[in-house]
């Protein structure tokens, strides 16, 4: 780490160089002369912590709505590639990202009350005595689309991009768990990562949930070395950590260094309601719901995104379009894929490939024509394996403003 | 209000609210490269704030909170965990934002805010408060472009 430290120094030198003037000029009208009465090298906050690519090397136009912690959103056509290369994938945090990882010393210790002996592992031992394997899988933060409910519910306000589908290869948690040896009343497994709380208490720990047996014995739930055949990001989880595609994606924990299997439901921070749960029964807008009555997100729902062309493209001098984009079930699989030009009164069908894998998005396209001139939307809607489409509208409400799968649409106009 | 000052005064005000930030970069600096280790979480590290810290048209320059009755308070009492976005980014009513409240003091180590509380939960229902979107908005902010491809 020491290195990428080093030259994440000096691309922030270079930035701070090439910025602080334009940056002043616009923070204080046009009048570029008090630069001269800033110590060098230094950048207002106001300005410092609107771009994403510091510190993690992301995408300029990736959307920061929150830098402590950080969370950063992809706008929905910067995930046009087929698989989300790490500089255009969201960053989600409930704590602080840890400082000094030293992957050399690194270890992952598993335990909890249905572990026939507690055991701990070196990184370098998990990556040399198992098995390996490589899925691409989709990670969709639970909260994705939170900015369009209403009555508006708590919590960073994403649009529609925390959701990314990059290849992660690491070794099954089964086969882990299968060397260690469960017992047979385990019931779920519970993750703790590095990462400090937002309050720095030592104590209290920002995020640590987790997924159930069954979940977690699945072809597909990783402990996870590698992205995209590179060393985990740090901002991802480096250089350990859990996936379970398909879930919520906080059950992914990062920065691993310990993996409860528990003998009842993981009870580790923001398990607890509200955090990552939704009425167990509808409710109306804006109802208070008490926490018994609140139920943990399993699967998450069919959902898709236009990612060519980015929404505003004026088309001009012709009436045609070809749209691509991506589309995604939760634990299932997308069976079609649709697409309106005219608010939902008429569909038609999109051409849909398979997964590469069980829990990869698929992806699909469209010859789009549009009958005059005029604006138009251009709304997608998926429908997974067991007949349920994305609604046109937000689905149902929840406190914490979950699960918000409603169709993606663009704003198109033919001039 | 900048607009008006006078170029001399302008120029004490950028290098007050300088020395300010630095002192807020310095303390975070700090306690960043600690690791989290030894640090007290409360009450220690409310933010210390520059009453007179820039402001432009309403809003507080430095954390782009909106300049009113209670911005001192929120400030230091609410920035020193998370960042003013996650505020800014936020719509509730005034039981909605003491809910949020007492969910931080339940799980994230806020502290009692005392006679604060009532000027920091009027600040944000005022200022942040629900705006009616409906169950579907129309898109806006749409940037349009030429698609030549």
């Amino acid at each position: 780490m020491k290195k990428e430290q080093l030259q994440k120094q000096s691309g922030r030198r270079k930035f701070l160089k090439n910025t602080a003037r334009g940056a002043l000029a616009a923070w204080f009208g046009t009048d570029i002369v008090f630069a001269s009465a800033m110590p060098e090298g230094y950048v207002p906050l106001a300005f410092q912590r609107q771009d994403p690519a510091e510190p993690f090397g992301k995408h300029r136009d990736m959307i920061v709505l929150n830098e402590r912690p950080w969370n950063i959103e992809s706008p929905a056509h910067l995930l046009d590639d087929k698989v989300t290369p790490a500089d255009k994938m969201f960053v989600r945090n409930n704590g602080l990202i840890p400082e000094d990882i030293d992957a050399d010393n690194w270890s992952l210790t598993v335990d909890g009350e249905s572990v026939v002996q507690k055991k701990t592992f070196t990184l370098q031992e998990l990556k040399t005595r198992f098995k390996t394997y490589t899925y691409q899988l989709t990670l969709e933060c639970g909260g994705n689309g939170r900015g369009e409910y209403f009555p508006p519910t708590e919590g960073n306000q994403w649009n529609v991009g925390a959701v990314s589908c990059a290849r992660w290869t690491g070794i099954r948690v089964r086969d882990l768990l299968n060397e260690v040896g469960i017992r047979d009343n385990a019931v779920y497994i519970g993750y703790h990562g590095a990462d400090s709380h937002l309050s720095r208490d030592p104590e209290k720990e920002p995020i640590s949930r987790g997924v159930p047996m069954a979940k977690a014995l699945e072809d597909e739930t990783l402990l996870a070395f590698q992205m995209n055949g590179e060393d985990i990001p740090l901002a991802h989880g480096y250089p350990l950590r859990l996936i379970a595609s398909g879930y919520p994606a906080s059950v992914s924990g990062k920065w691993l260094n310990r993996l409860s299997v528990r003998d009842r439901v993981h009870d580790g921070a923001k398990m607890e309601a509200p955090s990552y749960r939704v009425p167990c029964e509808p409710v109306e807008p804006g109802a208070e719901v008490a926490p018994e009555d609140m139920c943990i997100i399993e699967s998450m729902p069919v959902k898709s995104l236009i990612t060519f062309p980015a929404s505003g493209a004026l088309l001009k001098g012709r009436n045609t379009v070809n749209i691509r984009g991506h589309a995604w079930a939760g634990e299932l699989r997308v069976a079609k894929m649709s697409f309106s030009i005219d608010f939902g009164a008429t569909w038609h069908p999109c051409k849909l490939t398979p997964p590469v894998n069980k829990f990869a998005w698929q992806h699909f396209e469209a010859d789009v024509s549009f009958p005059k001139k005029g604006y138009y939307e251009i709304w997608a809607m998926a429908t997974d394996s067991q007949g349920h489409s994305q609604p046109m509208l937000t689905p149902g409400w929840n406190p914490k403003g979950y699960l918000n799968n409603a169709c993606h649409r663009i704003a198109v106009k033919v001039v | 209000m900048d607009k008006n000052i006078p170029g001399k005064k302008k120029y004490f005000l950028v290098l007050a609210l300088t020395i300010a930030a630095a002192l807020v970069l310095l303390y975070f600096g700090l306690n960043s490269g600690d690791n989290g280790k030894g640090i007290q979480p409360v009450p220690d590290k409310m933010v210390q704030v520059e009453p007179d810290a820039e402001i432009q048209g309403g809003v507080h320059v430095a954390t782009g909170l909106v300049a009113d009755e209670g911005l001192n308070q929120v400030i230091a009492n609410c920035t020193g965990c998370h960042s003013s976005q996650l505020i800014i980014q936020n719509r509730a009513s005034r039981e909605g934002w003491i809910e949020v409240i007492r969910w931080m003091q339940r799980t994230q180590n806020l502290w009692d805010l005392g006679e604060n509380e009532e000027i920091i939960v009027s600040y944000l229902s005022q200022n942040y408060a629900p705006v009616w979107k409906g169950r579907r908005a129309p898109l806006t902010d749409i940037k349009w472009y030429e698609l030549k491809e």
